[in-house]
């Protein structure tokens, strides 16, 4: 089913980037299509990890997406302001913080989006636990603060409230 | 109404190219690896944005919609939205797993 859908996915994506619509082009598409799936299935780039769940990709498109980009836009300010400020005001911080999640996709969104809002990136993601390098003291805060976090979460359905627990992984501090 | 557009398409033209200049002067005056990644790996999210949103409104514009143009620039957008933090977080992390200890405020230039 998934590799059905897959298809089609790929050959409305062929026809949106292709613009031509003679035969030999739909019918190069397809085979290409077919045979991009045929591979992917063999390498097994279908499977998910149980549970995980497709639709955040779309409920997030209205309500997840455009917040995401207004802060970019609002924290891009702010890193801005700093750039061009004579003494460089920064205070650089590694934080980690914990985070719960049933979805590879979900824990994606979230890595990416804290990495996509300028001040925070994302170091290591690992059991539970992600580490994040931040540009000021703020922005850790910020990230603790977790409107991010609950956000992603009500994408999955899941509980808003970071979990709780040790913040140890693997190496050093 | 053509002036227009493109007027405001310029207005966002030139917002996105000050902020990928920004990226970059950030990159240099930077104290160390991981403060250079914030500024030209993100820079780059606004800048692209902002870029984007001018060339869609020039090829809404200039060409008809079946030219498809304006979808293909929407989807390099959200293209870079998905492989642009992807690699910062590649190079961040190689450089953690390699030991490379932050620079905290005080700490000599490096």
């Amino acid at each position: 089913m998934r590799v059905v859908s897959m298809f089609f996915v790929l050959l409305a994506f062929w026809l949106l980037m292709s613009g031509h619509y003679t035969p030999f082009l739909i019918g190069a598409g397809a085979v290409s299509c077919a045979f991009v799936v045929w591979v992917g299935r063999h390498k097994g780039v279908f499977q998910f990890r149980a549970g995980s769940k497709i639709h955040p990709l779309f409920t997030g498109a209205f309500t997840y997406w455009p917040w995401v980009t207004w802060q970019i836009l609002v924290a891009n300010v702010d890193v801005f302001k700093r750039v061009w400020h004579p003494k460089l005001p920064i205070d650089p911080q590694m934080v980690r913080i914990r985070y719960e999640s049933d979805s590879e996709l979900i824990t994606t969104y979230y890595a990416n989006s804290i990495t996509l809002t300028p001040g925070t990136i994302t170091v290591s993601v690992e059991d539970g636990v992600m580490e994040v390098h931040t540009l000021t003291k703020e922005n850790a805060e910020a990230l603790e603060g977790g409107e991010m976090y609950e956000r992603v979460r009500r994408l999955e359905g899941g509980a808003a409230a970071r979990p709780a627990g040790p913040l140890e992984i693997g190496g050093d501090a | 109404m053509a002036i227009v557009v493109y007027s405001i398409a310029g207005l966002f033209l030139g917002l996105g190219a000050v902020v990928a200049i920004t990226g970059g002067v950030g990159a240099i005056r930077m104290p160390d690896f991981y403060t250079r990644c914030h500024c030209a790996g993100k820079g780059d999210t606004l800048a692209q944005l902002l870029i984007m949103v001018g060339l869609i409104l020039v090829a809404l514009e200039a060409y008809p919609l079946s030219n498809l143009a304006v979808f293909k620039l929407f989807f390099i957008s959200i293209f870079i939205l998905v492989t642009s933090p992807t690699a910062t977080h590649a190079v961040a992390r190689g450089a953690r797993h390699d030991g490379l200890v932050p620079w905290k405020a005080g700490d000599p230039r490096r």
